[in-house]
């Protein structure tokens, strides 16, 4: 399985590409983040829920956002990230410049 | 679904206020819940995948999600799904309910 997306590479998260038991929570959809690490491959959970082997297999990436732009009224320091595993379909590349 | 890509379940990262952290023992139904689940999902058996149970979760509804207790969650769910997937039906469930409750008390 190749993975299309790789290290340090920016995404935004996409909003309302998928309905149904998708991990990649709600307050994620839409935010900017970089990729820390390719995962693998896994079996597709909104498969998985419905009973069936999770085919096709998904890649998941391991990736960081800045907890301020999640949490615009977040206490803590600039520096500080909030990390998470999400599906490739559910991830979008994107330019350093576009927004 | 709401528009904004969140539905009932889906908690984190939601400004609800200070987490209730305070300990407490797992009753004895409430073990036993877990292990039910544990046994459902066994590899030999393979009843039930996590996720599959997750996805009851998250399709019980707002009113029962909010209504119920963490691990009476867990019993509809598990419930729902036995059902769903033809292990048990519901009228056997209703006659071993029916059964349990005109069960004669015994002691210890």
């Amino acid at each position: 399985m190749i993975a299309a997306l790789h290290e340090d590479q920016l995404v935004r998260v996409e909003r309302g590409v998928e309905y149904g038991h998708v991990r990649t929570p709600g307050y994620l959809r839409g935010r900017h983040g970089r990729i820390l690490e390719v995962v693998g491959g896994f079996p597709d959970p909104n498969v998985l829920a419905r009973g069936g082997l999770g085919l096709p297999y998904r890649m998941l990436y391991r990736v960081a956002f800045c907890a301020r732009d999640v949490w615009p009224e977040y206490a803590g320091s600039a520096a500080d990230e909030i990390v998470a595993d999400l599906y490739e379909h559910h991830l979008q590349a994107r330019e350093d410049n576009d927004g | 679904m709401a528009d904004d890509d969140t539905a009932y379940h889906d908690y984190g990262g939601r400004a609800d206020g200070p987490i209730d952290r305070t300990e407490h023992e797992p009753s004895f139904w409430e073990q036993r819940v877990d292990a039910i689940l544990e046994l459902l999902g066994d590899p030999r058996r393979r009843l039930m995948r996590l996720d599959e149970f997750r996805w009851m979760n998250e399709t019980m509804g707002a009113d029962d999600y909010e209504r119920l207790s963490y691990y009476e969650r867990w019993v509809h769910s598990v419930t729902r799904l036995m059902i769903h997937k033809g292990v048990i039906t519901r009228d056997e469930l209703d006659a071993r309910m029916d059964e349990i409750r005109h069960r004669p008390e015994t002691s210890p």
